[in-house]
């Protein structure tokens, strides 16, 4: 508990050495499981309702990175998400546009074509997605492929193996590296919480991602389950928060994987905004991995909206 | 809207039906107080009158105790364990069954948030009987003996913090003995236990079984005082548990009572932060403090106060103070008129003493009574509000270097009934809990209540234990 307030001053310190690094990972406070899960219980039974149930229905969407990541992905599939993101509800021309397309590096170029001058993003996930089991030199390449097909933003995963291995070192290269490869796009940092198991470790791969200069950090690949929950998102909140309190900077955090209705997304807002706080309700520092998540916004912001529920086929696959 | 600001989110109080006036609860049947006066019961939100009930005077509590007497000698000592349980298993089915309706009902007339009464208060009361109903033809394996065998006629006074869940500490195991009772609530929170006095006929619950007499001290003192009572169960401040311990000095009647308390909440620097932050604020501000348990004096280790302090305060900047039925309050009304001005009163005293006093900024409603969360900090041992309780959202810091000092601070205090402590060592949890004088020791969390887990006081917190296996040794005679 007392590395927060004396890492402060020397954050850059804690990263100059394998073993300083070591100690302050494991140095952080603990979680206790309990505790945690017991809290985000709490923060899902608000009750979101009418004008505040509207704002969260339009920024939850504004929130979501629309993704697909599939081995039968086709650029036609890319298209139609794309179609997708910039008209989310055929209906309805006052839905918000969804902050950006997710897709593997060799669509992103058909992506981007579909995207241009909309303000929606493409993301690329790379580094050997989702496994990260590859040479750092093909991460790398992985990486500036994506980028230079025209992603604005990077979700890279980390090596789990090495990091539950206790190989921070590796963990932090590797992350500084991709950081490099990736240029001016935006970087966000998977850390496959599912694959990590305890709180310690979330809270420990948070402060590792945002010391090595993630600007997101990303619970899940969404390959993996458990993917994103509210008790590990919580964690990953409130490292956020701690490190802005220490460093002055905003690091993003985006759950992806498992989040399928409108309500269990109201959840996440609720938490972004008493943990983090309101600073974070805002796409550049919170996003949603997501693809059924969309429908189901659209469907309850009409029912807000018309007063009643329009059947599903109202609303477009993709 | 550019801000996400929480709605209202009102819990309806269609779903109750108050009638606007009350009898009392004897044989049975709801009859007409003979020797007392009507009084009337307010919402603490807003102060508006809920309804009128009867006050018992000491002719009324008489006629509750025959009934009781008479349930006792003709049927419910008779019965068997097992047709014991069956009345047992229904109330507490009724319970589940009413819950929102006795969520709704507890929030109204004690002030508490609807998402305390929802999630915390009515499904503990389900849980208690349902717990006792099991144990009511097994009461041979609860470790008092071969043959246990109920008081009687048990006379029970119970506190206004958490009415009905007191009602079922008090009232599930006594009929799991085979007791038979007179239950007195507080006078500013009567009106759940008349809902229950309700449930008990929907259960066909043999008439005089259960009696609810309502009232304030007067009525509370002729119920313990009845020379045919057998078993008093006192749960309430240790002024009026030391006078009700006087007037059974020298009777024949068994007697337990869970009184005050002013519970160390003990936080370590390797404590793990956030969720001691959530512990805290549970420990102090659940219930608005109004809780014989609370963690009211808070002992930081002096190596991480300023950290713990700053966590605390900004999350105390999240509590959501305001209309107990808001399904998004976290702080609701203080109880009483007289609860506010005691706790203003020692809040003063505080200041006056040289603590340093901070509450978040927030805005209390203009109608009912409303007291912020609130910290002092510099406060130390010889400070009256790290002495005496409070009974509110006050919460006195002070400091430790060693985990002796800790022990020694957390135990130096005439109270005795809970203490928590925050650490990630195991060992260093297991030698406190040794070391501490209180009836109950959380580790790790705070505030958390289970029917199987007995619970009860050291030194003037007061004695015998409710709850679990123990909690049925105070009803049998053994």
């Amino acid at each position: 508990m007392t590395t927060l307030d004396s890492g402060v001053d020397s954050l850059a310190d804690v990263t100059s050495s394998e073993d300083r690094l070591r100690r302050f990972l494991l140095g952080l406070p603990g979680v206790d499981q309990v505790g945690a899960e017991a809290r985000a219980a709490t923060l899902g039974t608000r009750s979101i309702k009418t004008s505040a149930k509207q704002y969260a229905l339009d920024l939850a969407i504004q929130m979501i990175d629309l993704t697909t990541l599939e081995g039968q992905d086709t650029p036609g599939k890319v298209r139609a998400l794309c179609a997708k993101a910039k008209r989310p509800d055929p209906a309805d021309p006052t839905a918000p546009q969804v902050a950006a397309v997710c897709v593997y590096p060799d669509l992103v170029a058909t992506a981007k074509r579909e995207l241009q001058g909309t303000g929606i993003n493409v993301a690329s996930v790379a580094t050997a997605f989702p496994s990260g089991r590859s040479s750092l030199a093909i991460k790398i390449q992985d990486t500036k492929d994506a980028v230079a097909s025209g992603a604005d933003e990077v979700d890279m995963v980390i090596d789990r193996g090495a990091f539950l291995s206790g190989r921070y070192a590796m963990v932090f290269d590797e992350i500084a590296a991709i950081r490099e490869a990736a240029g001016d796009a935006h970087l966000k940092v998977i850390l496959e919480t599912g694959e990590l198991v305890t709180y310690d470790n979330v809270r420990r791969a948070s402060w590792l991602a945002m010391l090595a200069g993630a600007d997101f950090i990303k619970t899940s690949t969404g390959k993996v389950s458990p993917a994103a929950t509210l008790p590990v998102t919580l964690v990953m909140l409130e490292a956020v928060r701690d490190y802005h309190e220490a460093t002055g900077l905003h690091i993003g955090v985006k759950p992806a994987g498992g989040i399928r209705t409108a309500k269990d997304a109201i959840k996440y807002l609720v938490t972004v905004n008493e943990t983090a706080g309101p600073d974070w309700l805002d796409p550049e520092l919170f996003r949603f991995g997501a693809s059924s998540l969309l429908n189901d916004l659209l469907m309850q912001r009409t029912k807000l909206a018309t007063g009643h529920y329009p059947g599903p086929d109202y609303f477009t696959l993709d | 809207m550019s801000r996400f600001e929480y709605a209202p989110a009102p819990e309806s109080r269609a779903i109750v039906d108050i009638k606007s006036s009350y009898g009392l609860f004897v044989n049975g049947q709801f009859v007409e107080a003979t020797d007392g006066k009507p009084f009337k019961t307010v919402s603490p939100a807003s102060e508006e009158v809920l309804a009128e009930v009867s006050e018992a005077g000491p002719a009324d509590v008489d006629k509750a105790v025959r009934a009781a007497r008479k349930a006792f000698d003709k049927v419910w000592g008779p019965m068997s364990g097992k047709d014991r349980a069956k009345y047992l298993f229904r109330i507490a089915r009724l319970i589940q069954e009413r819950s929102r309706e006795l969520a709704v009902l507890e929030s109204l007339d004690n002030g508490k948030p609807i998402r305390e009464s929802r999630d915390v208060d009515i499904p503990l009361v389900a849980a208690h009987f349902f717990y006792y109903a099991g144990w009511a033809d097994k009461l041979e394996y609860a470790g008092v003996g071969d043959d246990p065998q109920p008081w009687g006629v048990a006379g029970q006074v119970i506190p206004w913090n958490f009415p009905m869940l007191m009602l079922a500490w008090k009232i599930a195991p006594a009929l799991a003995a085979g007791n038979t009772v007179v239950l007195k609530p507080a006078e500013t929170t009567p009106l759940t236990a008349l809902a229950f006095a309700e449930i008990c006929q929907q259960a066909d619950l043999p008439p005089g079984v259960v009696n609810i007499v309502t009232g304030a001290g007067r009525t509370g003192q002729a119920l313990v005082e009845h020379p045919d009572v057998d078993k008093v169960a006192f749960t309430g401040s240790t002024d009026v548990g030391r006078a009700t311990a006087k007037s059974v000095a020298g009777t024949r009647k068994a007697v337990t009572l869970e009184l005050g308390g002013k519970a160390a909440n003990i936080v370590f620097e390797d404590a793990p932060i956030d969720q001691t932050i959530e512990g805290i604020v549970n420990g102090i501000f659940f219930n608005q403090g109004h809780v014989c348990c609370a963690g009211s004096r808070l002992l930081v280790q002096e190596s991480v106060y300023d950290e713990v302090l700053a966590r605390l305060k900004r999350r105390m900047g999240t509590l959501r103070v305001g209309d107990p039925l808001d399904k998004n309050t976290d702080i609701g009304a203080i109880n009483s008129a007289a609860q506010l001005a005691k706790i203003r009163e020692l809040s003063q005293i505080g200041e006056d003493e040289g603590a340093e006093r901070w509450s978040p900024e927030c805005e209390l409603p203009a109608n009912g009574y409303w007291f912020p969360p609130t910290v002092f900090t510099g406060v130390s041992q010889a400070h009256r509000i790290a002495r005496e309780e409070i009974f509110g959202p006050v919460l006195s810091v002070l400091t430790f270097r060693t985990p002796a000092e800790a022990v020694e601070k957390a135990n130096n205090t005439p109270f005795g009934l809970s203490a928590g402590i925050w650490t990630e060592k195991g060992s260093r949890i297991l030698w406190m809990a040794n070391q501490l004088r209180a009836g109950v020791v959380w580790a790790n969390t705070f505030n958390r209540f289970d029917p199987t887990s007995p619970f009860g006081g050291y030194k003037e917190s007061g004695y015998g234990r409710e709850g679990g296996r123990h909690g049925l040794e105070a009803y049998l005679a053994h």
